[in-house]
């Protein structure tokens, strides 16, 4: 806890305290040694976001670390949310890499279990899972809150920290997602973030689970959306990327329209319907906008959806 | 049991290469059972060898036998004859029979002819499905007699994660075949048992120094010890 009352003080800890409708995005950082890109899709968002998601290799692809592109991301004027997977590292790693990002100046960490590598570029490689996201979380609450490291020992200096998770309204058993989040809030979780939702009847569903056991009074739940270009992601996301549900009727709309300035209009007007739509469901909190490799669609989504300015917090 | 396939031939024959005497020693335990590296299969890749060697035109012999466990010393005495007349002994058994007849017989030079793969359960006939990592700390009192830690793609101690779908795991076999979500199966099970909230509780961080993290392992058993 910081001397302000905020665990971290982050503007996003700050937005979504204030009871303000939160808007976050995501940042892919290169595969390459080129911190031009992170500055340049900040750069981008600056402005229209509260804070942004900087992916730590992502589809278990190696890319620029997650802790060195957000700092990049937090030099160039967006907060960042530093992503950490239990894939990658042990809990020694994942204990040294978030002092370290500390240090540096990041307050929001969200803890993923991570892509299987099976899927990336490296499927020969080791996977770690020494710890599982739930562990994760409550190590990572555990140093801020007790000043204590996974192992016991005392530390001087906590790391504030404003802690995330993610879920997915759309993975199965659909009967135990709803207390999976419970599990991660008991674990030390502040704010979470879902998986892309297309299918919002179904999402509808799980919040109704959420609300029952009263766990959107406990958490920040952002909606996560994913503006779509055209209807060969939709189509793509819908028979190859894990745990996503996409209706055929928003595969049908994007192909109703011809591909490339059309349907990425088509596409940008979707998310924005979409928001207004997840907006008014009791207990969402914010917006989390997944545009992957379109960063450039972020702000006039964020315009059109009415979300301007985003809220200046001390 | 511990199951093994047989290495490329490809790969046995540049093991072997060179060698004027070779014995493929065949063990009739779990390899055996799995179909792998009994007698039976010893003595086909022992003709397979003597074809090739005859093939290119190199003399070389090659003979067969099999112990009934190699990791056991008491049954290499038994082969011991067979592997002292060889230049090079070819092991069908698990790493541990191979890693037997290598301390044992030093020297001589062992090379495994299989991949020990894992700790399996014949679901069918020649089927073998993963169901055991040997890591020391089992928790499969609390996961329905379901392990996560190698039936879960992610060893997750709290499963599942988002990418369970209809009952399967986002990962799929080198085969893409499908593979079961553990943690679907798990959950599953304990709703029949009724112990469906042991699904709420958070299973803290596994102690890995259980498992071959903390280094290799010794079994000692006090009380059996020979006074």
């Amino acid at each position: 806890m910081t001397d302000n009352g905020y665990k971290a003080g982050s503007n996003l800890e700050k937005v979504l305290s204030a009871g303000t409708f939160a808007v976050t995005s995501e940042c892919g950082p290169p595969k390459s040694a080129d911190g031009g890109v992170i500055e340049r899709k900040a750069k981008i968002l600056k402005g229209f976001v509260d804070a942004v998601n900087i992916t730590d290799n992502q589809t278990a692809v190696v890319r620029v670390c997650s802790l060195a592109s957000g700092v990049t991301a937090q030099q160039n004027g967006v907060e960042a949310i530093m992503q950490m997977t239990c894939r990658d590292r042990n809990r020694l790693a994942m204990q040294a890499d978030i002092l370290g990002a500390a240090t540096l100046g990041i307050k929001n960490i969200l803890c993923l279990t991570g892509d299987h590598l099976s899927f990336g570029n490296h499927p020969e490689a080791k996977g770690v899972h020494d710890l599982d996201s739930l562990n994760l979380i409550r190590m990572y609450k555990d140093m801020r809150d007790e000043k204590t490291f996974q192992c016991g020992e005392e530390m001087d200096v906590a790391p504030p920290l404003y802690i995330g998770c993610a879920e997915n309204p759309f993975g199965d058993p659909f009967e135990f997602r709803a207390l999976r989040l419970k599990k991660k809030i008991e674990a030390g979780a502040d704010f979470m973030q879902t998986q892309c939702i297309f299918n919002i009847p179904k999402f509808k569903e799980w919040m109704k689970e959420v609300r029952a056991l009263g766990l959107h009074q406990e958490i920040k739940i952002l909606a996560g959306i994913t503006p779509l270009k055209g209807a060969g992601g939709a189509r793509y996301m819908k028979n190859f990327v894990p745990g996503m549900d996409v209706p055929q009727e928003i595969v049908d709309r994007m192909a109703g329209v011809e591909k490339g300035p059309p349907s990425h209009a088509e596409g940008k007007k979707l998310a924005v319907e979409m928001i207004k739509e997840l907006a008014e469901i009791e207990g969402v909190a914010g917006i989390h906008i997944m545009a992957v490799e379109w960063e450039e669609a972020v702000p006039e989504i964020v315009e059109t959806a009415g979300l301007l300015p985003r809220p200046a917090v001390a | 049991m511990i199951t093994a396939e047989r290495k490329p031939f490809d790969e046995i024959l540049t093991l072997v290469d060179g060698h004027k005497k070779v014995l493929v020693a065949g063990c009739d335990t779990c390899v055996a059972i799995c179909l792998t590296g009994g007698e039976k299969e010893a003595e086909i890749l022992a003709s397979e060898l003597r074809m090739k060697a005859q093939a290119d035109g190199r003399e070389v012999e090659v003979e067969h036998t099999a112990a009934i466990r190699q990791c056991e010393w008491e049954y290499l005495d038994m082969i011991a004859a067979k592997v002292e007349e060889a230049d090079v002994v070819l092991s069908m058994a698990c790493g541990i029979g191979i890693q037997s007849m290598a301390e044992k017989f030093e020297p001589k030079l062992v090379v495994p002819a299989v991949n020990t793969n894992m700790l399996g359960m014949p679901q069918e006939h020649a089927v073998w499905l993963e169901r055991c990592g040997a890591c020391g700390d089992c928790v499969i009192g609390e996961t329905a007699g379901i392990c996560p830690v190698v039936r879960c793609s992610k060893s997750l101690m709290n499963g599942p994660c988002g990418g369970s779908h209809d009952g399967k795991c986002e990962v799929t076999t080198p085969e893409k075949e499908e593979i079961d979500c553990a943690w679907a199966l798990i959950w599953e099970r304990l709703k029949a048992q009724g112990r469906e909230e042991l699904m709420e509780v958070t299973r803290p961080p596994k102690n890995w120094s259980k498992s071959s993290s903390g280094g290799p392992r010794k079994m000692v058993k006090e009380e059996a010890k020979p006074v």
